[in-house]
């Protein structure tokens, strides 16, 4: 692989030490007017990512977690979506603020984005090196050689056999999975400080998830970006992430360490995902911990918690009163009225 | 113990058509044009057993859940359901057996027609078998709906007013509508969300135990399969390339390609995840138009030698109960590891 780019320098660890956070998502709250009425999809969310940090966002549909990154993208369609308040600071700008030509020389440079579906976020008219191309062309000024060059470094980089011959393949002659590396090789192209994965392997077969999970280890490895992987499979989190923050109902119920957060959840909710998956050690025929009820409906939220509906401890507090985010131990924070009795194994 | 259902070299191949004219008028079939989607499966379940059928996209098992109700026409072998052969029923018995073999779809929106309430819904089956009339029908329609969890009052309501997992719950109510022996489970927890998935699974599993169900239960999603399953089969590319007891297959596997398959899915415990070795598998499921000869995952197997693109495995019993299709492996030597190298 050449390394005569300009940037290669970009895929050196970083080392420096940086205490300042690379994103900053302060109080986050976005609505859709629907005729359904206003939809809160992202109620006063805020987090955290260091550098080098990999964030898991977990949640189930409609949880906002996909909402939320999106917005701070400035991906959101506006109107119907509006930001009601907040901000987030990307190496301390603001993206929400920002201008528009602007955010988007950030956007598929310095911060780049992996989507689920990589048929429908591909260009099925362009061949797989031009799409590549196109993005080191614009963020990087590459030459038309130098841009040509590293499309076939990058689609050799994340695994693409015979690269040179198939990188003037259109995407639908390409499998589910070379089409997510070809994403993939797209959003590393610039050498981003920031890659955000949103749902990445969920359309993906087992054994092929396996190896796109174990690409985007080593690229992070490599380069040292930041990472915010947006999932619904606790399992992923597990293998994947320094640090979680779990959403409903678009707001921030949990954040922790993810050892912390699977060992000792300070959330009904979080505790019963983490129940509700089968696990090995249960009997045969023994039912499986369920939490009951739907996700709720966010264009009618109930007052107070709105997962007292569906948790087994709620009290008269939670259906009245929205929790307080608690700190039940250092930089592990739950939303709810009786955090510290979860965390510490208190029963109701 | 007779079982409850057998299929017997089931084949289901598809033909895409192409080939050359001369060909296509001298009724050859085209070669290289044929799906091979179901290429001679042989397997058998217990009444009351539940089977998990676990592969990748592609591999089959769709196909293989259709052909064991004949919704779809297998082009050899045989199924047997209670003793008759379904693959030799002329249309009015098989539809009158169909009232005891029934089917839960991945996509619940998808399943359920969009203009019918959920009363009309789950009286089709009640109707269409001359099972109940009137107001006896009212009330085994408000009774299904009891059992699978949903309210009464959503009776007049429409499939696009209910949450997934509800959609789901419709689903099961009519497939148990006809009072079935065997359901085939086609994903039916892979379009919903992570906390619904352990209610469905719930309910599958006590509809069982109440009324000794027979499933087939079809699922990419291994520790599913693992918690609803006495036995499991593995597919890869149109045939059954390991099947046993669900914790035998599961914990310990033998065939190459399920120690793969296994060690893919991640584990919810960072402390596990942390430790554990992976088998990354190289390259992509090869396509079931013109599957690799001799045993069809040497492309991908780690483990392959010069005979296994050769010879195709033919599934044997490794340790009891438990049969894999690998011609590395045998009942002396059960661990591929011990396998002497290529």
């Amino acid at each position: 692989m050449t390394r005569s780019t300009p940037h290669s320098a970009e895929f050196a660890p970083r080392l420096e030490l940086v205490a300042e956070p690379i994103l900053e998502i302060r109080d986050l709250t976005v609505e859709f007017s629907t005729e359904d009425g206003i939809v809160h999809a992202v109620t006063g969310v805020s987090y955290d990512l260091n550098p080098g940090e990999v964030l898991g966002i977990v949640g189930e549909s409609g949880s906002g977690k996909s909402v939320s990154m999106l917005t701070v993208l400035g991906l959101t369609p506006m109107p119907p979506g509006r930001i009601a308040s907040g901000e987030a600071l990307y190496k301390g700008k603001n993206l929400l603020t920002m201008p528009k030509k602007e955010l988007r020389d950030l956007r598929g440079g310095d911060v780049a984005m992996i989507f689920q579906d990589p048929m429908t976020s591909l260009n099925p008219f362009m061949r797989v090196a031009a799409q590549i191309e196109e993005v080191t062309r614009l963020h990087l000024r590459h030459s038309k050689a130098d841009a040509r060059a590293h499309a076939i470094a990058m689609l050799e980089r994340v695994g693409i056999p015979d690269a040179r011959r198939r990188a003037d393949d259109y995407p639908h002659q390409f499998s589910g999975g070379m089409r997510q590396r070809v994403m993939i090789a797209i959003a590393l192209a610039c050498g981003p400080d920031l890659l955000i994965a949103d749902e990445p392997t969920t359309a993906l077969d087992v054994t092929i998830q396996a190896q796109i999970l174990e690409l985007i280890r080593a690229s992070r490895a490599a380069t040292g970006s930041a990472v915010i992987l947006i999932t619904h499979d606790l399992g992923i989190v597990a293998g994947m992430t320094d640090r979680v923050v779990v959403m409903y109902a678009g707001t921030v119920f949990e954040t922790a360490s993810t050892k912390e957060l699977f060992a000792r959840p300070g959330n009904p909710y979080t505790q019963g995902l983490l129940q509700s998956v089968p696990n090995p050690a249960a009997e045969r025929g023994a039912p499986l911990y369920q939490i009951p009820g739907s996700p709720p409906d966010v264009a009618h939220l109930p007052p107070g918690c709105p997962f007292a509906p569906r948790c087994s401890r709620a009290a008269d507090v939670c259906r009245q009163e929205f929790p307080p985010f608690v700190e039940v131990a250092p930089g592990h924070h739950s939303l709810c009225h009786f955090a510290h009795d979860v965390h510490d194994g208190r029963s109701a | 113990m007779t079982p409850l259902v057998s299929a017997q070299n089931l084949q289901v191949h598809f033909d895409l058509g192409g080939g050359s004219l001369w060909a296509r008028m001298a009724g050859r079939p085209a070669r290289g044009s044929v799906v091979r989607s179901v290429d001679g499966v042989s397997l058998e379940i217990a009444r009351g057993e539940t089977l998990g059928l676990v592969g990748e996209s592609g591999c089959g098992k769709t196909t293989l859940g259709r052909a064991l109700l004949r919704l779809v026409e297998p082009t050899a072998g045989r199924v047997t359901f209670r003793d008759v052969d379904v693959t030799a029923l002329a249309p009015e018995p098989l539809r009158q057996q169909r009232r005891h073999m029934q089917m839960i779809f991945q996509d619940p929106y998808a399943s359920l027609d969009p203009r019918m309430t959920v009363a009309q819904i789950v009286a089709e089956p009640l109707h269409t078998f001359g099972l109940a009339h009137g107001r006896d029908r009212h009330d085994r329609v408000r009774e299904l709906m009891a059992v699978v969890g949903l309210s009464e009052r959503f009776i007049n309501r429409y499939p696009h007013e209910f949450s997934g997992g509800q959609q789901q719950r419709i689903g099961i109510a009519r497939a148990l509508a006809s009072a079935p022996d065997f359901i085939v489970a086609d994903e039916p927890i892979s379009a919903l969300d992570v906390s619904i998935q352990a209610q469905i699974i719930n309910l599958i599993e006590r509809l069982q135990a109440e009324r000794g169900l027979t499933y087939l239960f079809i699922s990419h999603d291994l520790r599913a399969i693992r918690h609803t399953s006495d036995r499991v089969a593995v597919m890869y590319l149109g045939r059954i390339v390991e099947m046993g007891p669900a914790r035998d297959v599961c914990d310990a596997p033998l065939m190459p390609y399920t120690r793969a398959l296994v060690s893919a899915v991640p584990v919810p415990d960072p402390v596990v995840e942390a430790r554990r070795t992976r088998i990354v598998l190289q390259g992509d499921v090869p396509s079931p138009i013109d599957p690799p000869a001799g045993c069809r995952f040497h492309t991908r197997c780690p483990y392959a030698v010069a005979a296994c693109r050769v010879v195709e495995p033919a599934l044997q019993e490794i340790r009891p109960g438990h049969f894999a299709a690998c011609i590395r492996i045998s009942p002396e030597q059960p661990d591929i590891e011990g396998a002497k190298p290529a």
